[in-house]
């Protein structure tokens, strides 16, 4: 079975290497896609959209459909791991972890015994539990908002310089992460909870689609933003540059939204009680 | 159209002679090693050797989405479901 596998890599390896021969080499003028499709780009996204940055303007505004549909596999992926993982009965854990925060001794508490919530003397860990480091925690908590800060300027800055709603959804998904990895997802999800996660993912694909329906009601097509002009008082070409924005602002919180999810669910086994 | 191939010259082949073959030797290794907790490291370089050659190729925006899609959040994630599974491969 393993050399059947390495022959059939070896194979499709060959395929590819005798494939990729046929492709223009990089950066090659004459290839049709630069002949063709670039200069059509290069030269009009600026009268079009007022974006200096084509890549967003072709991603956003060009191209619409395919990054709405990008989100909406985001939004699948995050859905399909809730229904793969997520355990539904809130099952009771065999035995509980609770550590008297004056003394440091731990206690384990079996299943049906009396739990100690709500004292303010005890606080429930993890069974495979950690001591926490203070430089690790404080730290992190110290890097978490400059994360999420630049986070958001990835989304704002999305026109000018590389970036955008997927990179910093990304970015802003992973300063959550940074913090339920370095204190504990309980605490975590008492700040955002599974239901915001889950709510915040389809809001970010509702605010893209929904950008797409006012342009309909404008009285123009699916997405073509020049339409919203009236709605945010400017030119039609401003127009798309904020309407990219908008849509921006979606992916990004859709994707933040997802990211958390996915973890919430990949690192508890679904429980969401104890995780990483 | 020529001063695309002139830009095209500039590429510099050392460095991306070095940058694929790390990015083989990862592919590789991932797939070899019997920790999965390292396949999952080993990964995150390879994003990482993916996302220099794309930003040696002038693709910024897909080097930016590399770095922190393939080298941060999946990285992470791979590193819980192995939390969450075992450590060590059967095969």
């Amino acid at each position: 079975m393993k050399a059947l596998g390495l022959i059939a890599a070896l194979c499709l390896g060959v395929l590819l290497f005798y494939i990729s021969l046929d492709f223009p080499s990089w950066g090659d003028g004459r290839s049709p896609a630069s002949q063709h499709l670039s200069p059509y780009y290069i030269e009009h996204t600026m009268e079009d959209t007022s974006v200096p940055n084509i890549v967003t303007a072709v991603l956003a505004d060009y191209r619409g459909y395919d990054t709405l549909f990008e989100t909406a596999v985001i939004f699948s992926a995050g859905l399909a791991c809730f229904f793969l993982l997520r355990v539904p009965e809130r099952q009771a854990p065999a035995a509980r972890f609770y550590r008297h925060l004056s003394t440091g001794i731990t206690f384990r508490i079996e299943k049906g015994g009396r739990l100690p919530e709500n004292t303010g003397e005890f606080e429930r860990i993890d069974s495979v539990w950690v001591p926490y480091d203070v430089i690790i925690s404080v730290t992190c908590r110290l890097v978490v908002p400059f994360v999420q800060l630049f986070a958001l300027y990835v989304i704002a800055h999305g026109h000018h310089s590389p970036g955008g709603g997927f990179q910093g959804g990304v970015i802003f998904g992973a300063a959550i992460i940074l913090f339920a990895i370095s204190n504990n997802l309980r605490r975590t999800l008492r700040r955002m909870s599974e239901k915001t996660s889950a709510l915040l993912s389809s809001v970010g694909v509702m605010i893209y689609a929904g950008t797409g329906v006012l342009c309909i009601i404008m009285g123009a097509g699916f997405l073509n933003y020049s339409a919203l002009a009236s709605i945010l008082g400017v030119d039609p070409v401003a127009a798309r540059s904020h309407s990219i924005l908008v849509v921006e602002i979606g992916v990004g919180i859709a994707v933040t939204a997802v990211m958390v999810w996915i973890y919430y669910n990949l690192s508890s086994a679904g429980r969401q009680d104890e995780g990483l | 159209m020529d001063r695309f191939k002139e830009k095209g010259k500039q590429m510099i082949w050392p460095l991306d002679i070095i940058i694929l073959s790390i990015v083989i030797i990862c592919g590789i290794a991932a797939i070899s090693i019997k920790d999965l907790l390292g396949a999952a490291i080993i990964f995150g370089a390879y994003s990482f050797m993916m996302c220099l050659l794309w930003s040696a190729m002038g693709a910024v925006d897909v080097a930016f989405t590399e770095a922190s899609v393939g080298a941060g959040v999946s990285t992470v994630f791979f590193v819980a479901a192995v939390f969450r599974t075992t450590r060590r491969t059967k095969d």
